[in-house]
């Protein structure tokens, strides 16, 4: 669940976005507290503060007084253009340069990428 | 932040062995550190010293601002779990806890009586005929349920097996976050502790080799891989803490962060980057600094 070498405040953090880009944590949802996330994670807790913080400066959660942390109206939209914007530095790189390295081009990348889009969608095993 | 515990210049000195080497270091109040290093690096030396049962040769050390030494009144407030207790020949683990109850002002009972269900204690067997497993548990139960200002976990989990040492890791978290304090955990476990850890002092051969906060020493280093000329044009220039090959391929770990520049460099060159867990990093700084000091030693 955890991965070595990326901050663990950042992968608690994108896992509570994960949860509100899904809908399974809905806007002005009650978000999971610290030691709930530390318990959950099996991490110590400052991390998970951490990672919480990170999404109230962001403005994603939001700090009610007394009560806990709730999710911030427009997280979701939000979170999506953000995903959105690193979506081709995250996975169209990467996918690029193995692409290079076997002499795929973006004709063949395309041709593929359809061809597993509609096996996808039919939900059918591959031609 | 404030400090509870500072250490100042410290140095032990055992006849001809030097097992603290002049080391100065302060602990966070309500933080758990990580207290990392080999057998004989000194960490069970620096744990008695601060705990008052043993002597420093040289050095002050202060616990909330005060000299432990003969000292009630700071004396109380911590907790040493050793590995290696030693307990009245015919006590049980019933003794052991009712005696801990009067010393610790904190003592919980029930949460004492929720840990001995859940490690299945025996309490009334006397102690020398407990497993090892059994042992360690009295020393966590105590340790725990103690609910001391500082908790000393010298390698606490001996014989206790992975159901054991995780039922451990989830009652001290949980506990910790209901009631904040400090602990200092000694381990060989590394990657088990590694993410219960918020700070991180590492002690190779009597001194300190690391002292930082664990998030930072997460992507302090990184292992380059791929073909040896293009992994060695790539690091050079940094600093290497470790080297392996096969045939053509090496992997080598490089300290220092890598920038968006470096990865796209590394990209390039058609290498692969892989990370580095915090105990292959205290491993090889160790090794990395024994081989430091051979070179040393052998150029004198």
């Amino acid at each position: 669940m955890i991965e070595e070498g990326r901050p663990l405040f950042v992968q608690i953090a994108e896992g509570v976005e994960d949860s509100i880009i899904d809908g399974s944590l809905a806007e002005q949802a009650q978000a999971p507290s610290t030691n709930e996330l530390a318990a959950f994670y099996r991490i110590n807790p400052a991390t998970a503060a951490k990672g919480i913080a990170m999404l109230t400066d962001k403005g994603v959660l939001l700090k009610r007084r007394g009560i806990g942390m709730f999710v911030a109206d427009g997280a979701r939209e939000l979170l999506l253009a953000e995903r959105r914007a690193a979506f081709a530095e995250r996975y169209l790189d990467p996918l690029l340069a193995e692409a290079r390295k076997l002499g795929l081009g973006p004709d063949d990348l395309g041709r593929l990428l359809t061809e597993r889009a509609t096996t996808d969608l039919t939900e059918g095993t591959p031609t | 932040m404030t400090s509870v515990i500072e250490v100042k210049s410290l140095t032990k000195r055992y006849r001809d062995t030097l097992a603290v080497d002049d080391i100065s270091f302060s602990i966070e109040k309500d933080t758990i550190y990580g207290l990392l290093g080999r057998n004989g690096a000194g960490k069970t030396t620096v744990m008695s010293i601060l705990t008052a049962q043993n002597f420093a040769t040289r050095g002050e050390v202060r616990v909330f601002g005060e000299d432990p030494y003969e000292n009630a009144h700071v004396l109380s407030r911590m907790c040493f779990v050793r590995e290696s207790q030693k307990y009245p020949e015919d006590a049980t683990p019933r003794h052991a806890f009712r005696i801990a109850r009067l010393f610790f002002p904190n003592w919980d009972q029930d949460f004492a009586e929720r840990l001995i269900a859940e490690f299945q204690l025996p309490l009334k067997k006397t102690i020398k005929k407990l497993s090892r497993g059994q042992l360690s548990a009295v020393g966590v139960i105590i340790g725990l349920a103690a609910r001391a200002e500082i908790t000393f976990f010298d390698e606490p989990y001996l014989g206790l097996d992975a159901v054991a040492r995780q039922i451990f890791y989830d009652r001290l978290l949980e506990d910790y976050a209901e009631h904040p304090r400090t602990v200092i955990l000694s381990s060989h476990l590394i990657d088990e502790v590694a993410n219960l850890l918020e700070r991180v002092i590492v002690i190779d051969h009597g001194r300190i080799v690391m002292d930082e906060d664990t998030e930072a020493v997460r992507d302090r280093a990184a292992n380059i891989v791929g073909d040896t000329a293009a992994v060695e044009a790539f690091v050079a220039g940094r600093e290497v803490i470790h080297r392996e090959s096969l045939g053509r391929v090496s992997s080598v770990t490089v300290l220092g962060a890598l920038s968006a520049a470096d990865r796209a460099e590394i990209a390039d060159a058609g290498l692969d980057v892989t990370p580095v867990s915090l105990q292959q990093l205290i491993v090889r700084s160790t090794q990395h600094s024994a081989d430091a000091g051979l070179e040393e030693g052998a150029l004198r």
